[in-house]
């Protein structure tokens, strides 16, 4: 792991792209409550075990991942939207974005070990 | 949205750049999975402030979508969960993901219970 300032720089750059993309996603999915919260999360869960299955050296790893990959998904969202959903709908939702989440996961860790 | 959308989506990028890299430095400073758990419930804390709080639309679009939203991270937390069930049993795996939501509710709740008490 990079520690440099340069790595944290390469941080806030695709810290900036990730948190922008989410919002766009965010825009476009409008008023439904959580939706583009578990949009993000999974195509995000499953991208990241792509990447981390992948040999690229630290600064990709920096840029995609810490940076663009960890801030396009969130998880401080996901909790406050659990909580407006109220404890039916919330809790479906929190088992939707952890199964979901989860399997996203595991297909981008099985699909990068793979090739 | 009341806030003009490019100023909204500057805050959301600014924001974002400022969260990732305060969980970068979190991560070298805080060692392993509990990096996850402190950015995660730290980070749900501080949108329950950010929602709660009579903010401006564009500084709490900076601050909730852009720097709690990228400060904390789902895939990252995935894929320890996904790691931690391969190698250190479903057990250890379910511990780490029900504990990170549990303590995250209850800190988004209580920020934004501490705004109530103080406004």
């Amino acid at each position: 792991m990079e520690r440099t300032t340069s790595g944290a720089g390469f941080v806030a750059l695709g810290g900036f792209v990730g948190a922008l993309a989410r919002y766009g996603v965010d825009v476009a999915v409008g008023d439904a409550t959580g939706v583009g919260t578990l949009v993000v999360n999974v195509v995000g869960s499953f991208a990241l075990g792509l990447l981390v299955t992948r040999a690229v050296g630290p600064r990709t790893r920096l840029l995609v991942g810490t940076g663009v990959i960890s801030s396009f998904t969130t998880y401080s969202t996901f909790a406050t939207d659990a909580i407006a959903l109220g404890t039916v709908a919330g809790t479906l939702y929190v088992a939707a974005s952890y199964g979901l989440g989860f399997g996203a996961a595991a297909a981008g860790l099985a699909v990068g070990r793979g090739s | 949205m009341t806030a003009v959308p490019l100023v909204g989506a500057l805050a959301v990028g600014l924001g974002g750049a400022a969260g990732a890299t305060c969980r970068h430095l979190v991560g070298l400073a805080v060692p392993g999975r509990r990096s996850l758990v402190a950015v995660n419930v730290l980070g749900s804390l501080a949108l329950g402030v950010v929602l709660a709080a009579p903010l401006g639309s564009a500084i709490g679009t900076g601050l909730g979508v852009g720097f709690c939203g990228a400060f904390t991270t789902f895939s990252s937390f995935a894929i320890e969960t996904v790691t931690a069930a391969e190698s250190e049993g479903r057990d250890v795996a379910v511990g780490f993901a029900l504990g990170v939501l549990l303590a995250a509710i209850a800190a988004a709740l209580l920020g934004a219970a501490i705004v109530r008490a103080a406004t």
